[in-house]
């Protein structure tokens, strides 16, 4: 050890002393800040950082609701859910969304673009919500993609109800199609409740029923940890199913309908005579709504817009079909009513009568010989009707069509409707700005010329016949109830209107609709049944050119022939004598009424009939039926 | 030599205290890293062979007469400016930095020393040639080398945490020293002109953190994820925190460098300000403790010493929080004996040895 006199002791500088305060105090002052400041984040910005924190953890998982079931009239389950898996991303989550769409496609075999756009579509999503880029995904797809989840960071496997179809493209027209809300919908405001990706009903009872039929979205909370691995479920917001739906259809009834119409272009349109109730309601050719289901593909939705035959028209309520013959049931009552013909007034039908400078013929060229209004129903005599209606001009006829239901429409509120065309002489006036002449009231009078019916309004006018003149409000909802059972809709028949006619002149009608199946020379022999009297009657109807859907226009060589034939219509209703069911079908170019059209309503009355045998009793009278008798 | 005083005099205060802040630091390395595999040995645990080690350096240190450093001085701070000079040459790479030497059997980084090697020389210069009129720029000019050398040659590392550092303590030294006012006045204008020139021979990554220190949203999921994310860790904790193991900032994650640089946010998120309150008033006790025991020494160079090493102590926990509670950029320092490592360890304790060394001699000459 040295010297002691190098060392300095800090004792001998006073100067030092005050130093060491000072220092203190500015370790002090410094440490103050630092918990100033932990007092502003900590204390004062507490809740903000707290929810960003809790943003941090936990992800909100929508739970796609139940679209609710649809069920018959006997309750049987005709549109259901069944799980599907959809393939989404998180965007908080995805960093590098172009390498991570491509090694999705891969795993899920579908391009790249496709995944594209809907990612793109999904930037409108916040960012927690998980961007649905395949829908239904098949299973070896998902195992594809769980298995390589390492390389996919923010692609989740959802499991989201997808509508499923027991009976296949069973009424298909009817339930009609979901399809993914569009960017003008949401805009417009009046889908607050919905989200960009979300499914809509897009027509039929899905559109007509959505606010019944969609369920209310479920939340689950997870918390994951940075890499988004799920740790565990913090809370779970159960999704509300949709509504159940129950319809006043008959499957038994519309099964037979379609086996009946079988390839054949047409519709047919069963209702309960007392209540205005759709037993069956059948557009042919039908679509399968599945593929709507698990969203269609471009080109099979072109295929189905560009087929000649409309699969996508619901030719139930949008077919408008000359009613041919069937008409003749307007006219019948028309004369009856005016009081200036009577049941016994008849006709010497020679094949063909001359109304002024033209000649029409009967489609019997030998004629019916002496005709009265009986037998020119039952064997459809064209110059009977020519004459008679001659004597009180389209005028009237027009307005006992209109009583009966035609030239407006149904009023069938599920799917809009064409209102058919029954034309009068101011209705000339106002669309050419011509008279009316003698030729066309012969024309019209027999269901051709400008008339023009849909075949709901041909079941509606026929119900009406049937029951004496009530023209009921068709429907097809029954009631509505949530799943703890309790009823939310209640559709009660309801009476349109009632037309101004005798009694007496249905009677004299009615007979002879009886006539056209059960006697011998009856157009509708074809279809009478052995322990139930029918009433019906056949139509045949020229095809014309008529102004419709635009696509007409374009018609295909190979097509030329196959348009050109009639249609086949038939209507009738049953029991003739206390009716229940009345059936209007039409087949397009099916040549005539009674071999293309009464055969299938025949089979739907054998459906009807023989549910009556086979089921229970209390099904027998539906609650909303028995109280319109 | 060794005297029944030196027992009698040992300082433990001191100790309890650096062995009170160490066991929370442990604690909070346990709930920090309890999500980690448990292949490896447990991080805390080894914190704690850690804290032995260094307790063991820190009574080693206590051994020999701190008196004798100033013998030793020179020659030991010429070995390091060598052992810097290394680094350059030799040293190992990580991450676009070259701070380590590889010795075998453990790396060393000489910037580290440096820390402690600055006080040492400053110490001996200013217990040397005191001035009473404070020191003007003639006199200054030596430790003005002396600190000059081994800051350039860290910068050239880069490491611009511990250059920093390093400047911080010899300034404080400076500063407690005495510095005529003139003096004071065109050097801090001369350092205001140094911090803007410096700006342009700062590496990307360093302007990136300090742009990103000034607007951390610029890049929330990159450079400003750090600060982002220790803020909400920090500021969730509120008044009483989450609760031990209970953040979820740091239990899931969120939280980066959570057991080395950003431990603090852990502890601040699980034990809220009452926690705070508490640590921050250990560490203040800690520095002020430092600067009691360079009151109390017994001669200029041990009072210099002690004093450096409060400053070493303070600075880091300044620098430290300040980052971590979004109030300075982030630079890589750790909070001594919270945030864990062994080099951090050993020379925090080689510092707490040095002050008990120089408190335990205070009544001999």
């Amino acid at each position: 050890m040295r010297t002691m006199k190098v060392r300095t002791r800090w004792v001998d500088l006073p100067r030092l002393k005050n130093r060491f305060v000072l220092f203190s105090l500015a370790a002090v002052v410094v440490f103050a800040i630092l918990l100033l400041r932990l007092w502003y984040l900590q204390i004062i910005s507490v809740d903000q950082y707290r929810q960003l924190s809790e943003k941090n953890r936990i992800r909100y998982l929508p739970v796609a609701a139940e679209r609710g079931p649809v069920y018959d009239h006997d309750g049987t389950l005709l549109v259901d859910n069944r799980p599907g898996f959809t393939i989404a991303a998180l965007r908080q989550e995805v960093e590098d969304s172009d390498r991570l769409l491509s090694s999705l496609a891969g795993y899920l075999d579908v391009d790249k673009e496709q995944l594209e756009e809907r990612w793109m579509a999904g930037k409108r999503l916040p960012r927690y919500r998980p961007v649905p880029l395949a829908v239904d995904v098949g299973w070896d797809n998902v195992e594809r993609v769980q298995e390589n989840a390492v390389d996919l960071p923010g692609v989740l496997t959802l499991v989201t109800p997808i509508r499923a179809y027991p009976y296949g493209e069973m009424a298909s027209h009817l339930f009609g199609y979901l399809g993914e809300i569009t960017e003008e919908e949401l805009a417009s405001g009046d889908y607050n409740n919905y989200r960009g990706g979300d499914f809509i009903g897009q027509n039929g009872l899905e559109r007509f029923l959505e606010d019944y039929l969609r369920g209310l979205e479920g939340e689950r909370l997870l918390e994951v940890d940075v890499k988004g691995k799920e740790l565990r479920t913090l809370k779970t917001l159960e999704p509300t199913p949709g509504k159940k739906v129950f319809l006043t259809l008959r499957k038994e009834l519309q099964l037979a309908a379609e086996e009946a119409i079988g390839d054949q272009a047409g519709a047919a349109v069963a209702l309960d005579v007392r209540s205005g109730a759709v037993l069956a309601l059948v557009s042919k050719p039908s679509f399968d709504p599945a593929l709507f289901a698990r969203g269609i593909y471009p080109e099979e939705w072109l295929e189905l817009l560009q087929n000649s035959r409309h699969p996508l028209q619901n030719k139930a309520l949008r077919g408008q079909y000359p009613p041919g013959s069937t008409f003749k049931l307007v006219t019948a009552l028309a004369v009856l009513e005016s009081g200036l013909v009577g049941p016994d007034y008849t006709v010497d039908c020679s094949g063909r009568i001359e109304v002024g400078p033209r000649e029409f013929r009967c489609w019997k060229k030998k004629g019916h010989g002496e005709t009265n209004l009986k037998k020119a129903i039952r064997e459809s005599c064209d110059v009977f009707f020519y004459d008679v209606s001659l004597k009180i001009g389209i005028d009237k006829i027009a307005e006992t069509a209109r009583q009966l239901g035609l030239g407006s429409v149904s009023d069938f509120r599920p799917a809009r409707e064409r209102s058919g065309l029954i034309p009068d002489s101011a209705w000339k006036k106002r669309r050419f700005n011509d008279r009316w002449y003698n030729g066309e009231t012969v024309i019209a009078a027999i269901g051709q010329g400008y008339d023009l019916v849909t075949p709901m309004q041909l079941a509606v006018m026929t119900a009406a016949i049937a029951n004496n003149g009530k023209v009921l409000r068709p429907y097809v909802v029954e009631r509505v109830e949530d799943f703890d059972g309790n009823v939310l809709s209640l559709t009660e028949p309801e009476v349109l209107k009632v037309a101004e006619i005798e009694q007496k002149d249905f009677d004299a009608l009615k007979a002879g609709l009886v006539a056209v199946v059960n006697e011998p020379h009856g157009t509708g022999w074809l279809s009478r049944m052995p322990d139930v009297t029918v009433a019906g009657k056949t139509g045949t109807a020229q095809v014309i050119r008529m102004k419709s859907d635009e696509e007409e226009e374009k018609i295909k060589d190979e097509d030329i022939e196959y348009r050109f034939r009639d249609h086949g219509l038939f209507v009738s209703y049953a029991p003739a004598e206390a009716p229940e069911i009345a059936i209007a079908v039409v087949i397009e170019h099916g040549s005539h009424g009674s071999t293309a059209a009464a055969p299938v309503s025949k089979a739907i009355l054998q459906a009807y009939f023989a549910e009556d045998d086979d089921t229970a009793p209390e099904d027998e009278v539906p609650v909303p039926e028995g109280e319109i008798e | 030599m060794f005297d029944r005083r030196l027992i009698v005099n040992f300082d433990w205060v001191l100790l309890l205290l650096v062995c009170l802040l160490t066991g929370i630091g442990i604690l909070n390395l346990y709930s920090a890293t309890s999500t980690w595999s448990a292949a490896a040995t447990p991080v805390y645990l080894k914190q704690f062979y850690w804290l032995g080690i260094g307790l063991v350096i820190a009574l080693s240190v206590c051994l020999f007469d701190y008196r004798n450093l100033e013998y030793f001085a020179t020659p030991l701070y010429v070995l390091n400016v060598l052992l810097l000079v290394a680094v350059l040459v030799v040293g190992k790479t990580s991450m676009g930095a070259t701070r380590w030497l590889n010795l075998g059997f453990f790396n060393l980084q000489p910037s580290e020393i440096m820390k402690l090697m600055i006080i040492v020389v400053m110490a001996r210069y200013f217990s040397v040639k005191d001035q009473v009129q404070g020191y003007n720029f003639k006199e200054l000019w030596m430790p003005f080398a002396l600190l000059g050398v081994p800051v350039l040659l860290i910068m050239k590392q880069p490491y611009l945490g511990t250059a920093m550092l390093v400047i911080f303590i010899a300034s404080s030294m400076a500063l407690f020293a005495g510095i005529q006012r003139r003096t004071l006045i065109s050097l801090s204008l001369m350092g205001l002109a140094a911090v803007g020139g410096g700006w342009f021979l700062l590496h990307d990554y360093q302007k990136q953190r300090i742009k990103t220190f000034l607007d951390p949203e610029r890049d929330p999921l990159g450079a400003g994820y750090h600060i982002i994310q220790s803020k909400i860790a920090v500021g969730s904790g509120g008044l009483f925190g989450k609760g031990f193991m209970q953040g979820t900032q740091s239990q899931l994650s969120f939280l980066p460098e959570r057991h080395t640089d950003f431990a603090f946010s852990v502890f601040a998120e699980e034990w809220g300000f009452t926690g705070c309150l508490i640590l921050l008033l250990c560490y203040l006790l800690l520095v002020t403790w430092g600067i009691y025991t360079a009151r109390r020494a017994n001669d200029l160079f041990g009072m210099y010493l002690a004093l450096g090493v409060s400053a070493m102590l303070f600075w880091h926990i300044v620098v430290n929080l300040g980052m971590v509670i979004g109030l300075l950029p982030v630079v890589g320092v750790p909070l001594p004996l919270f945030s864990y490592g062994g080099t951090s360890m050993v020379t925090t304790m080689i510092g707490v040895g040095i002050l008990l060394n120089v408190s335990m001699r205070r009544f001999m000459f």
